[in-house]
């Protein structure tokens, strides 16, 4: 288990005994945690020791943070300049340490995250990301300006490592590839995909152990793939959804999301969200129905609830047919 | 864990060479037979054996050539690991596959020493012979691809012939012609001796060698030539000196990393030595693949017992019983000299319980990398033992810290590891008489391209590069020396007016250069330059692992503005490499990403690459 998640079973309610007055829920506190001096941009500010620096800099951007997941830093959009060090660091995974300098919005960092921004706006499709659109305004990313983008590509999952196709410069290599519809729950639209491999953490040893998923190839042909690339109904997949609920850029999304945004009915604008409570068992998971048109067209969970951390089970992430069925 | 299987039997084929590897199943739940469903031997038994997935994996691929989904399916069962994990480890290598393919593979080295000897044309020529390269022949027996380095920069342009089979055979081919390659490719058995490690010295049997001493004068299979030559003499010495007085030699002594980082040896040493946390792991890097390195290989094959005394001292020191010899995946010779040596080490007890009385105990293994060039990095060679992908991890924490199997560990390249024998023989103070104050001792340089005599040349620091290039022969008769790459791909090019730079870490450093793991790769007049920064960027591309976004995408965008730089297209194309790597250097995770952009832009800059709208041949 992971250093954050058990972070945060510790704060979990779970644990009953009795006292004088019968049996009492109480919530285990961890001890109370010195604060570490650090100056952001000039500025002193007092964090927790051990907090990553992400908890001192308020308005960074990040793409592969999960706030229920070990940082995996991959993306590096958050990096921040730290006095002393000589590549600018992930803010999402680096501690803080007593003294700490750290800037965040000199040209170094801007350039990288614009570049980072640029990189990932040239070879993937970051239309359903949020943030991402007002990110790349604020920095400044023009991702055209590594020329036309690439045809998409059928071949991904095939593709060996340590050797790439031929390219003339001529267009900008993409991930853009066709939309993986193999089941009815969910569909995996990898030309979406920014590998920043919270789905194979959250379906793997931090949330689910079923490690139906890992990340195959090498390189920018390496990719989210099940064994062999089989559809997901031959694979370990138990539909859980998790990795739907981590994912940033809306590469994992709902069937019923994603034929209707392929309609063109999708519109958050008209959407409500009700948190409740599972009907199916006794574990008393929270989920969050999105309803537009009084349907139920997508389901969440709150990632700050104590029993779920934001993730289900099958039937409560996918099995709402009921509620609707209007006889 | 509920891992689910595919369900695919393996054959009895791939069934075999994973079971040589790991021994019979114990039950139905490792893959055994289902004769008793109530017991369930495996679990975290398996689990714990994790690291034996790339063996394994190594093991059906030399037996039959390929992985099937079968014997990917009972390998999984076998080490209780999900099959899809084990499918992203076996795609993250380039010598494995898990489609099906010849059982003979050719890898035709096209990197920059081969290049600069004419691979090209002979890749050329294979088109015609083998057929196009990465498609099985008429035949279905061979299939051929475009390799980088394969280390053999001496022997350019080389090759390298792998035969799946009970005994799995291999080849290697150089100087390469297509006929030699071919033949090769249809019997490796008969493709001839390659010459031995001496021929790659041109200094061998001279005196003043120190780390090349034994290379060419003692048969690297035979322990008793080691020990008449001074081997084990180190070894006796520290375990009369002990651990903290070695860390205090090898400190004073100056020594610094040879892999390309120079660390301060000592100080991981002493920093390893200190941690509370046990078990202590050492690691031995023979992952030498940085494009025009081919020095450890030269050591291992001539040498072998120094890198495996070397790795008992340094264990001794810091307090490991356990040592991981990891090596690249493509240097057969090495292998087999160096199991060989290992099992020598251990009939007399040099190796195992209790050596020589000492009552110290430290075993090796040897792990083949699988050809992935990141793997060299100093935490991904740690992923890569533990059976996951050679991905590099954040850093703090470091292998000091927090290493291999997340306990402390010290990781050393094998340069920087047989330079301790003779620290530990002739005393700190004479060993950093030699060289210069901030680079104590000798190193070794990888001499390739287009000099007379390639090959490896041990000097002592501060000798020049003109010096050094003299030594080898220059740049044949009639040719211009055009440019120098130091440090390999990921260092930088030098112009014809720099060779008074001291090779040394603080004198290359001073000129905007770096020794990196001692490549002196030289180009002449005839290499097309653009196309080696062609190469260079390929070859970034090809090995990035793809974990982080600025290398992953970036090592593309530098590829394709160089295709388009190639073409003429002018500034802006320049200012966009500038711009991607800048933010490659500043915001990789590691040492890869940060160095891609090394060469491409020391090439713009020292050597006018590019200027005013050129093709890349401006002079």
């Amino acid at each position: 288990m992971t250093e954050r998640s058990e972070e945060i079973k510790r704060h979990a309610p779970v644990v009953t005994r009795p006292d004088e007055g019968g049996l009492t829920t109480v919530v285990p506190l961890a001890p109370p945690r010195r604060l570490v001096d650090v100056t952001v941009d000039g500025e002193p500010v007092r964090v927790p020791e051990g907090s990553a620096i992400l908890a001192a800099c308020s308005g960074t951007p990040t793409l592969c943070y999960g706030d229920t997941l070990t940082p995996k830093n991959a993306c590096r959009v958050c990096v921040v300049e730290v006095t002393g060090s000589r590549t600018l660091v992930p803010a999402c995974s680096r501690r803080v340490e007593p003294g700490m300098e750290i800037t965040t919005d000199s040209e170094r960092v801007r350039h990288s995250r614009r570049l980072v921004l640029e990189l990932l706006g040239s070879s993937t499709d970051l239309s359903t990301t949020p943030g991402a659109a007002e990110w790349s305004e604020e920095y400044g990313a023009w991702p055209e300006r590594f020329g036309p983008r690439g045809e998409p590509s059928t071949d991904r999952d095939a593709r060996h490592p340590g050797a790439h196709e031929a390219t003339d410069g001529a267009t900008a290599a993409t991930v853009a590839q066709p939309a993986k519809v193999d089941n009815d729950l969910y569909v995996r639209d990898y030309g979406k995909c920014i590998l920043c491999y919270k789905c194979v953490d959250a379906c793997g040893e931090q949330w689910q152990n079923t490690f139906a998923i890992g990340v195959a190839g090498r390189g920018f042909d390496a990719r989210i793939s099940t064994e062999h690339a089989a559809p997901l109904p031959d694979s370990a997949c138990v539909y859980c959804g998790n990795c739907i609920e981590v994912c940033p850029t809306g590469a994992l999304s709902f069937k019923s999301e994603y034929d209707m945004r392929a309609a063109g009915t999708w519109d958050e604008s008209r959407q409500t969200e009700t948190t409740t409570i599972c009907t199916y068992c006794g574990v008393g998971c929270n989920v969050t129905l999105h309803v537009q048109d009084n349907e139920i067209v997508k389901v969440g969970s709150p990632h700050d609830n104590p029993v779920t951390h934001g993730n289900l089970c099958v039937k409560g992430r996918f099995g709402f047919q009921h509620v609707q069925n209007r006889g | 864990m509920d891992l689910r299987f595919r369900d695919v039997a393996p054959t009895e084929e791939e069934r075999e060479a994973v079971d040589v590897l790991l021994g019979p199943p114990s039950s139905a739940w490792d893959g055994g037979v289902r004769d008793d469903i109530r017991t369930a031997r495996g679990g975290h038994e398996a689990r714990e054996r994790r690291d034996l997935l790339l063996p394994a994996l190594h093991a059906v691929n030399d037996r039959v050539g390929w992985i099937s989904e079968g014997a990917l399916d009972y390998i999984c069962r076998r080490l209780t690991v999900a099959p899809a994990e084990a499918y992203g480890v076996a795609t993250f290598y380039a010598l494995l596959s898990v489609e099906p393919r010849p059982r003979r593979v050719v890898h035709v080295c096209t990197d920059l020493a081969c290049r600069a000897q004419g691979s090209e044309e002979l890749c050329r020529a294979l088109d015609g012979s083998l057929g196009p390269h990465g498609r099985p022949d008429g035949d279905g027996d061979v299939v051929w691809h475009h390799s980088p380095c394969l280390g053999l920069c001496e022997r350019a342009p080389a090759a390298l012939v792998l035969e799946a089979g009970e005994c799995p055979r291999t080849a290697v081919v150089g100087p390469a012609t297509a006929e030699a390659v071919t033949r090769a490719a249809a019997a490796p058995d008969r493709a001839g001796d390659e010459p031995p490690a001496r021929a790659a010295v041109p200094q061998a049997g001279q005196d003043g060698l120190v780390l090349l001493r034994r290379v060419g004068a003692v048969d690297p299979a035979s322990l008793d030539d080691y020990r008449a030559a001074g081997g084990y003499r180190a070894l006796r010495r520290a375990f009369a000196l002990g651990p903290a007085a070695i860390i205090r030699e090898v400190l004073d002594a100056g020594l610094v990393g040879r892999g390309g980082a120079a660390f301060p040896t000592g100080r991981k040493w002493d920093a390893t030595a200190r941690q509370p946390d046990h078990p202590h792991y050492l690691v031995c890097n023979a992952d030498e693949s940085e494009p025009g390195t081919f020095k450890d290989r030269v050591v291992m094959e001539g040498d072998p017992f120094a890198v495996i005394e070397a790795m008992t001292v340094a264990a001794y020191a810091t307090g490991c019983r356990r040592g991981f010899l990891y090596l690249r995946g493509e240097y057969p010779r090495a292998l087999w000299l160096l199991t060989n040596a290992v099992e020598r080490a251990r009939e007399r007890n040099l190796l195992g319980a209790d050596i020589l009385g000492s009552g110290f105990d430290f075993d090796v293994e040897i792990r083949r990398g699988g050809g992935a060039y990141i793997c060299g990095e100093e935490t991904a060679i740690f992923n890569s033992i533990e059976g996951y992908r050679g991905e590099p991890r954040s850093k703090p924490p470091f292998p000091v810290e927090k290493g291999l199997f997340g306990k402390p560990t010290v990781v050393n390249n094998v340069e920087t590891l047989v330079n301790v024998l003779p620290i530990l023989t002739g005393g700190a103070a004479a060993y950093a008489a030699v060289g210069t104050g901030g680079s104590t001792g000798t190193k070794l340089f990888c001499l390739s391209g287009t000099v007379r005599r390639p090959g490896i040349y041990e000097l002592p620091f501060g000798a020049t590069l003109r010096e050094l290039l003299t030594l080898a022969g220059g740049v044949p008769e009639g040719r211009r020396l055009r440019a120098v790459l130091l440090g390999g791909a990921a260092g930088s090019f030098v112009r014809p007016g720099e060779l008074d730079i001291p090779l040394t870490f603080e004198g290359t450093r001073a000129a905007g250069a770096s020794l990196g793991s001692g490549v002196v790769l030289a180009l002449d007049d005839s290499v097309d330059l653009t196309g080696v920064l062609l190469r260079i960027a390929a070859f970034f591309r090809d090995e990035s692992c793809g974990q982080c976004v600025p290398c992953r995408v970036g090592t593309v965008r530098q590829e394709e503005a160089l295709h388009r730089l190639a073409r003429g297209s002018g500034a802006a194309d320049v200012a966009l490499l500038r711009d991607v790597g800048r933010a490659m250097r500043d915001a990789s995770i590691c040492g890869l990403g940060q160095t891609a952009w090394n060469a491409v832009e020391s090439a713009i800059d020292r050597l006018g690459v590019f200027a005013d709208g050129e093709k890349g041949r401006a002079s």
